[in-house]
């Protein structure tokens, strides 16, 4: 007899990397995280979605703010060393592009 | 800052209550793609105030997001203008805009198109973008569009430092900050797939190295040297003062790369700017040395 495919719903999927994480219990196989990643980091799976490229992730966020069930968490952020050596030199926590950087 | 679109929405060419609906910032480059691409079709174009700033910047700030979004939609009271409930994103824009609280709070679903707007065409036959469509590139092309930017930011050093390096202590230390300029500046971004190693910095210190050995190398030779203490002395003062400065504007560059995250950069700084710092202070210290040898005829 095959063995059914379980899950846990509370599995949560890490990368050593970065801060993404994918909880493929709540994965609804809507395919959105697919759609919006710039690196192909998800693939459409039978049941639910597979993080097949966590590492490449670079924590643009787009992800988890399409995510309708809340499956994946990320720390989003921009990976810009001025502009976070520009913000710790102001004294500054808010680290983002914009007037007061790359303008 | 200066180069904005008004926001609002905009009708190219002929549009019907049926025609499509593209989203876009209000940065004239953002605007002016989408529509180059779109010449042959009649649409609606909705642009929002992005404050100048394009989709991605604006994405990740907010400012492209599901609430200006929505306010747009209403305020210019899109589902009189047309008939059906779709619009088309740039999959960029995705960062700031839920697709499904746009949907809850409008009626209006969204579809995230590809990244660049060029591939629309082909994107509107099938409304489905392909692997190629979705992926983010940084070939060599897109650094080389960065180059004249990145000289830009960095010409407050660079115009003032060799000439001031040239009257207090002559040629070699002017060309030695035009090398760190040339290396880090111009040839880091165009060699960055090429360059060894995982971090920016670590590629960038290699590169200056490389810089480093050459000028020593020419200067081994425009001054007839002879091998001993003191030239060595030079070559560890030459690589150690220009690989840790090229290195720093590598590190400098990852946020002009489309693949770094904010995890892995803040890693790198930490990991970096102490092996950096005590490179450069090495290699003024090994230049001092050398110098006074040198002078005293060693």
């Amino acid at each position: 007899m095959e063995a059914i495919p379980m899950i846990k719903l509370e599995e949560v999927y890490k990368t050593a990397i970065n801060t993404l994480e994918f909880l493929p219990g709540k994965c609804a196989n809507c395919g959105m995280c697919i759609n919006v990643c710039p690196h192909e980091v998800f693939r459409s799976g039978q049941k639910r979605v597979e993080m097949v490229h966590g590492e490449a992730c670079m924590e643009c966020g787009a992800c988890q703010r399409n995510c309708p069930t809340g499956a994946i968490r990320v720390d989003s952020g921009v990976g810009c060393a001025a502009a976070m050596i520009s913000a710790a030199l102001r004294g500054k926590k808010e680290v983002s592009c914009g007037p007061e950087c790359c303008d | 800052m200066y180069h904005r679109v008004e926001p609002g929405l905009y009708s190219l060419g002929d549009p019907t209550p049926e025609s499509p609906v593209f989203v876009t910032a209000n940065y004239t480059l953002s605007f002016d793609a989408l529509r180059t691409a779109l010449k042959d079709f009649d649409s609606y174009i909705l642009v929002l105030d992005t404050k100048g700033v394009n989709v991605w910047c604006a994405a990740g700030k907010g400012t492209f997001g599901t609430e200006e979004l929505v306010s747009k939609i209403e305020s210019i009271g899109l589902k009189k203008i047309v008939t059906h409930q779709r619009l088309i994103l740039p999959q960029l824009g995705a960062p700031g805009v839920a697709a499904h609280d746009v949907r809850k709070r409008t009626g209006f679903s969204v579809e995230y198109g590809p990244v660049r707007a060029e591939d629309l065409p082909d994107y509107i036959k099938t409304h489905q973008a392909t692997e190629e469509m979705r992926r983010v590139r940084f070939d060599l092309k897109d650094r080389a569009i960065l180059v004249p930017v990145e000289i830009k930011n960095n010409l407050l050093w660079a115009l003032p430092l060799p000439i001031i390096l040239f009257i207090v202590s002559g040629i070699w230390m002017a060309l030695l900050v035009l090398m760190i300029f040339v290396a880090g500046v111009v040839l880091f971004p165009l060699l960055l797939p090429v360059l060894p190693t995982k971090h920016f910095a670590s590629k960038g210190i290699i590169l200056g190295s490389i810089a480093g050995l050459l000028i020593w190398m020419v200067r081994f030779w425009v001054d007839n040297w002879s091998f001993g203490a003191v030239a060595i002395g030079y070559l560890l003062a030459y690589v150690l003062l220009i690989s840790p400065w090229v290195g720093y504007i590598s590190l400098n560059f990852t946020g002009a790369s489309t693949y770094t995250s904010r995890t892995g950069v803040r890693k790198e700084i930490f990991g970096f700017i102490p092996v950096i710092a005590v490179m450069f202070i090495c290699g003024l210290v090994l230049l001092a040395l050398s110098s006074v040898a040198d002078s005293m005829g060693w």
